[in-house]
C-alpha cells in the first residue's frame, strides 16, 4: 500500500497545496514558495514566518503537454506554466479552464483549487492549486 | 436574529445545450426545451467536483464578507454528490479557506435542500451565541443516467453563505420547514445514478412541500406574499417554480430575478442558494425576499429575508452565468465519466 506510506508527507503539504502557504523572510523581505527551512540570502540571520501567497500573478512561461504521464492522459492537451506571483515568487502549476491556443506570456491568472489526481478508484483524491485566466 | 454577512457563487465554465442531449436520444429538441424551460446546463470539467465547487464558492463568500476566516466556527456543506462516501467535504473547504482548526464541520445530505438545512444550523449556532460566524454551502455535480429524464437538467454549481449576528447585507428574519417521507427521488448506496418517481415528483413532492413551507412561513411570521419583492423557489427546471408561483398567485416579475435555471440547469443543492444570490446581487435596501428550497424525500425550508445594504459582490452570479464554453455530448459523457472502460 504505497499510497498509505505517502500520506504523512502529502498531509503536511496541505497548507501549501490548498492555500498557497509559503513563507517570508522578515530580515530581507523575500518570499518563498514552496516554504523554505532557511533563508538562502540571510542564512542564520534570516527570520522566516508563514505567508499566504497572493492568489494572482502572470504567466512567465508555459508549455503545452500533448503526451502526458500516467494518470493525466485524459486531460491532454493541457497547459503547464510557470507563474510569477505578485510577490515575485515563481510557481509551477497547471492552467485550467483555458484553450491552449489562448495562452500567452504575461497573461494574468488567478489561483483555484482543483482536483489534481486520484489514487485509483478506492484511494484518496488529491486536491491542489491550479491557475485560470483572471476573470 | 441572523444576518448574511456575505455570499459567494461558483458555476463551472462548461455548458451543454439541452437540445444536443435531446437529439442524441431521438427526442424532439424544441419540445424538451419548451416543456422544461431549459436551454443549457453547466457541467463540471474533469478536475472539478463538489469539493472544488464548494471551495471556490466559499472563497468568494469570504472575500465578499471581508472577514477573518479564523472566526468561522462552523461549516456545513449540503450536497448529494460529496466526492467521498466517508470523509467530509466541509473539512477540505475549511482547510482551503483557512478556517481550520477551531471550528465544527459536517456534510449534509437532503437531495436538493441540504444547503438551506446548513443555513438553518448556522442561524441556530449564531443566535445562541455558540459561534461568531457560520458558513453554509450548497454545491453539487448532479448525476444522471444517460438518456434518462434527469439528464436534461442535472447540472453543477454552488453557493456559500456566511451567517453572523449583525452588520450584514441582509437579515434572515425567520425560517420555517415542512418535511414528510415522500418517495419521489432517491439513490441507493453504491448506485451511480438516482431514480425518480416520474410524475410523482410534481404534485405530492415539489408542489406540496414548496407551497406548504411558503404558506407556513407567512403564517408563522404574520406576513402576506404581497410583503415580498422577490420570491426564490428551488428550480429543477423553469416549469416547476413558475407553476408554484402561479398556484400561489405570485406575479411573474417577482420570481424572474431569482430564476437562473434556464441558463445553468438544476444545480441541485446549489440551485436555491444561487437563485437567492442572484437576487441579492441587485437588491435594494429595504427589499424583502422569500426563499423556499426543496429537497426530494422530501422537504422544504422557507426563509424571510430583509435586505439591509447593496451587496456590491465583486463576483455576481451573472458573471458565472455568462462565462462559458460549450461542449458536445461526446465531450460531456467523457467529462461526466459516463463512459465505461
Ligand atoms: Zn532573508
Amino acid at each position: 500500500m504505497t499510497h498509505r506510506k505517502a500520506l504523512p508527507g502529502i498531509w503536511r503539504r496541505f497548507p501549501e497545496r490548498y492555500r498557497l502557504e509559503g513563507n517570508k523572510c522578515k530580515n530581507c523581505g523575500e518570499h518563498f514558495f514552496p516554504p523554505r527551512i532557511i533563508c538562502p540570502n540571510c542564512r542564520r540571520d534570516g527570520k522566516l514566518e508563514g505567508h499566504e501567497m497572493s492568489k494572482e500573478g502572470e504567466i512567465y512561461s508555459y508549455t503545452i503537454i500533448r503526451s502526458a504521464p500516467v494518470g493525466f492522459e485524459d486531460q491532454t492537451p493541457y497547459v503547464l506554466a510557470i507563474i510569477e506571483l505578485k510577490e515575485g515568487t515563481k510557481v509551477t502549476a497547471q492552467i485550467t479552464d483555458v484553450d491552449p491556443e489562448e495562452m500567452e506570456i504575461g497573461m494574468e491568472v488567478e489561483e483555484v483549487l482543483r482536483k489534481i489526481s486520484e489514487d485509483g478508484k478506492k484511494g484518496k483524491i488529491n486536491y491542489g492549486y491550479k491557475f485560470v485566466p483572471k476573470s | 436574529m441572523s444576518d448574511i454577512l456575505g455570499y459567494g457563487a461558483y458555476i463551472p465554465k462548461n455548458r451543454i445545450k439541452i437540445r444536443k442531449i435531446a437529439k442524441v436520444w431521438g427526442k424532439n429538441p424544441e419540445l424538451i426545451e419548451q416543456k422544461l424551460g431549459l436551454e443549457e446546463k453547466a457541467v463540471p470539467d474533469q478536475d472539478e467536483d463538489t469539493i472544488t465547487i464548494a471551495t471556490q464558492a466559499a472563497r468568494n463568500a469570504v472575500k465578499h464578507a471581508d472577514i477573518n476566516p479564523q472566526k468561522i466556527g462552523a461549516i456545513y456543506t449540503g450536497s448529494e454528490s460529496h466526492p467521498y462516501a466517508v470523509k467530509p467535504t466541509s473539512a477540505t473547504v475549511g482547510e482551503a479557506i483557512g478556517a481550520t482548526p477551531e471550528m465544527t464541520a459536517a456534510d449534509y445530505e437532503f437531495a436538493c435542500k441540504a444547503g438551506t438545512a446548513g443555513m438553518q444550523n448556522c442561524m441556530a449556532l449564531v443566535e445562541s451565541g455558540k459561534i461568531d460566524y457560520g458558513m453554509a454551502i450548497g454545491a453539487d455535480t448532479a448525476q444522471s443516467k444517460p438518456g434518462g429524464a434527469l439528464e436534461y437538467a442535472a447540472a453543477a454549481g454552488g453557493a456559500a453563505y456566511i451567517i453572523g449576528e449583525k452588520d450584514g447585507i441582509a437579515e434572515i428574519e425567520d425560517t420555517y420547514s415542512f418535511t414528510t417521507d415522500t418517495p419521489d427521488f432517491w439513490r441507493r448506496k453504491e448506485q451511480p445514478y438516482p431514480e425518480h418517481g416520474g410524475r410523482f415528483t410534481g404534485k405530492p413532492a415539489y408542489f406540496r412541500h414548496v407551497i406548504n413551507a411558503t404558506k407556513g412561513l407567512l403564517k408563522k411570521t404574520n406576513q402576506e406574499l404581497e410583503n415580498f419583492d422577490h420570491i426564490v423557489f428551488h428550480q429543477p427546471n423553469t416549469k416547476f417554480p413558475t407553476k408554484a408561483a402561479k398556484k400561489l398567485g405570485i406575479p411573474k416579475e417577482k420570481i424572474e430575478k431569482g430564476l437562473i435555471v434556464r441558463k445553468v440547469g438544476n444545480t441541485y443543492s446549489g440551485a436555491t442558494l444561487l437563485g437567492l444570490a442572484s437576487v441579492l446581487d441587485d437588491a435594494e435596501p429595504g427589499e424583502k425576499i422569500l426563499v423556499t428550497s426543496f429537497g426530494s424525500g422530501a422537504g422544504s425550508d422557507s426563509f424571510s429575508i430583509k435586505v439591509k445594504k447593496h451587496a456590491n459582490n465583486p463576483r455576481p452570479v451573472k458573471k458565472f452565468v455568462e462565462r462559458k464554453k460549450y461542449v458536445n455530448y461526446g465531450e460531456y459523457t467523457k467529462l461526466a465519466r459516463k463512459l465505461k472502460r
